[in-house]
């Protein structure tokens, strides 16, 4: 554990904006020094295009861009780095689940099945694919505060359940569902089960072997990364009998005017030239989080979150969507105010120099069980401190009267 | 009302203490616009007799640039006559794109508290909101 890492120090932007309050880390989060160099380093030292060249420049970013996939291996405990694909982001990795394994297994009168809190994209491939085949969609529910169960899930399963897509964190809730026992539930169903990593792998370990997931989605960006990396986990078994998703160079073997046949594992489906940028910047966030460590990150969001939930909760008009309780919440804090419309909470809070989302967070179906329309949300990094918190509240509890409202 | 509004207290008295926020039962024209990056809603409820608009209302779900944007509009066309309420719709539209004369201004009443829209581009489209389902209410009646 290395808690120099833990400080706002560590991360350019806030050197740029010193007043900065950036509460927005589950859309994105800032990048440190140290992955940003990563990646520069690369493209000053290392870059060319890798896999096909023969000469010294291409090996090495041939060897960068693998090295980097053994990171995130190890990272998530995976078997193999034929496991490992890389992608632009979660959203690839979801929908390359849905065209691949989708078009290959599911047929007319089979069912997926859905938590309804999903984000938009761990819904949308999945629609899109039921619609293709004639297959039906069904929706696991939750109750108000984003808890699901097992038995529901176990109801919600038929015969004809194929595949059952579950995030690991709610990014509006910020509640973590047991996937260890579902993944259980599901396979004594013969079912499959994706999970979206994006809110979780930042956030706390997660080793797909002890998971027992089949799928498992992220993004790098999420997790101090750059844009436009994100990574698909699958057994090897599955992905050996999934046809590719795109096609073209990189992911061949032998092409005829005919036919081809395609590249080993994992190749076979990252087609075209791929983001060794990326990857290297995703391995050094890796070994960020490595040397800071899950413990120190999570006792930090931890405190983070139990000062927020409770300095919020003193404020009149404010209402907290999910759990009662802040450990259930892992730096997610969705809420509303009485009579404010969330755009006017954001620009207010724009205004203060706080970084805050409003909008129906890619969650509509949610937002229509919940019967809100939109909702703001706050959420935490380790690299937030008390101070970020101060200003959020301030602002918190101006919003009323600066609307109008005279209580 | 406080002093320290953060939209100015024009806006926020339209938005707290709408006058032309109810349904309107009998309306003879009725049009619905969605602002479908907010989810923003709003229906516009018309009585409009001989090429007069007489009476008027709004109902929905928004942000106060929204809300408070449909109520001046109505403010403002109640009793007058289409091509009015089309001349105004220029007008406002000339406005939230910062191109607007100093005379037009005045002719907009209290819709010009909304000027400042235009150094707002996140919420041009709730401003807008009413306006645009207003002339999609007129071109449909042609
Ligand atoms: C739970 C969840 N899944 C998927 C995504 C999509 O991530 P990306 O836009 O990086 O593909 C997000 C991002 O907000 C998310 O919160």
């Amino acid at each position: 554990m290395n808690e120099k890492l833990l400080g706002k120090e560590n991360f350019p932007v806030f050197d740029k904006y010193k007043e900065l309050v950036y509460l927005d880390n589950s859309a994105t989060q800032q990048k440190p020094k140290r992955v940003i160099d990563a990646a520069v380093k690369y493209y000053n030292e290392e870059n060319a295009n890798p896999l096909r060249g023969l000469y010294d420049l291409s090996v090495k970013a041939t060897e960068a861009y693998e090295n980097a996939r053994e990171s995130v291996r190890r990272f998530i405990g995976a078997k193999s780095t034929k496991e490992i694909i890389f992608t632009r982001n979660a959203t690839e990795s979801l929908n390359l689940i849905a065209f691949s394994w989708g078009q290959a297994n599911i047929s007319e009168g089979d069912d997926i099945l859905v938590a309804v809190s999903e984000h938009h994209s761990d819904l949308l491939p999945w629609q899109i694919l039921c619609k293709q085949k004639g297959a039906k969609l069904n929706f696991l529910e939750c109750d108000r505060t984003g808890k699901y169960t097992a038995d529901a899930l176990r109801k919600a399963l038929t015969p004809k359940t194929k595949l059952f897509a579950i995030a690991q964190i709610s990014n509006v809730f910020g509640r973590l569902n047991p996937i260890k026992e579902f993944a259980q539930i599901a396979h004594e169903n013969g079912t499959l089960i994706v999970c979206d990593g994006a809110q979780s792998v930042p956030h706390i370990p997660v080793d797909v072997q002890e998971l027992d997931v089949d799928f498992l989605a992220f993004s790098g960006h999420k997790m101090l990364a750059p844009m436009g990396i994100g990574v698909l986990y699958a057994k090897q078994a599955l992905l050996e009998k999934m046809p590719p998703f795109l096609s073209g160079g990189e992911m061949i073997e032998y092409v005829t005017r005919e036919d081809a046949t395609y590249a080993e594992l994992p190749h076979k489906f990252e087609a075209g030239t791929v983001n060794v940028g990326g990857a290297v910047g995703l391995a050094a966030a890796i070994d960020y989080i490595t040397e800071l460590g899950f413990d120190a990150i999570q006792k930090r969001e931890d405190e983070l979150t139990a000062l927020a939930f409770s300095e919020m909760k003193k404020v009149p008009h404010v209402n907290i969507i999910g759990a009662d309780d802040p450990t259930d919440h892992h730096g997610i804090l969705t809420f509303t105010v009485d009579g404010v419309h969330p755009h006017d909470i954001a620009a207010i809070f724009d205004a203060d120099g706080v970084d805050i989302r409003a909008g129906h967070h890619c969650a509509q179906p949610l937002h229509q069980f919940l019967e809100v329309q939109s909702t703001a949300r706050m959420s935490l990094a380790f690299y937030n401190d008390e101070k970020d918190i101060e200003r959020f509240i301030g602002t918190l509890g101006s919003i009323r009267r600066r609307m109008g409202y005279d209580d | 009302m406080t002093t320290d509004s953060f939209y100015g207290e024009v806006l926020a008295d339209h938005n707290l203490h709408p006058l032309h926020r109810h349904e309107l039962p009998c309306a003879t024209h009725c049009c619905k616009g969605l602002n479908p990056t907010c989810g923003d809603n709003i229906e516009l409820h018309l009585d409009i007799h001989d090429g007069v608009i007489t009476n008027g209302s709004f109902t929905g779900l928004g942000c106060a640039i929204s809300q408070a944007s449909s109520d001046i509009m109505l403010e403002l066309i109640i009793g007058k006559t289409l091509d009015e309420a089309r001349h105004y719709t220029e007008l406002f539209r000339k406005m939230i794109s910062g191109e607007i004369t100093d005379d037009e201004l005045e002719e907009l009443e209290e819709a010009g508290a909304l000027q400042h829209v235009s150094k707002m581009p996140a919420r041009v489209k709730c401003a807008l909101l009413s306006w645009n389902t207003m002339e999609k209410l007129l071109d449909e009646n042609k």
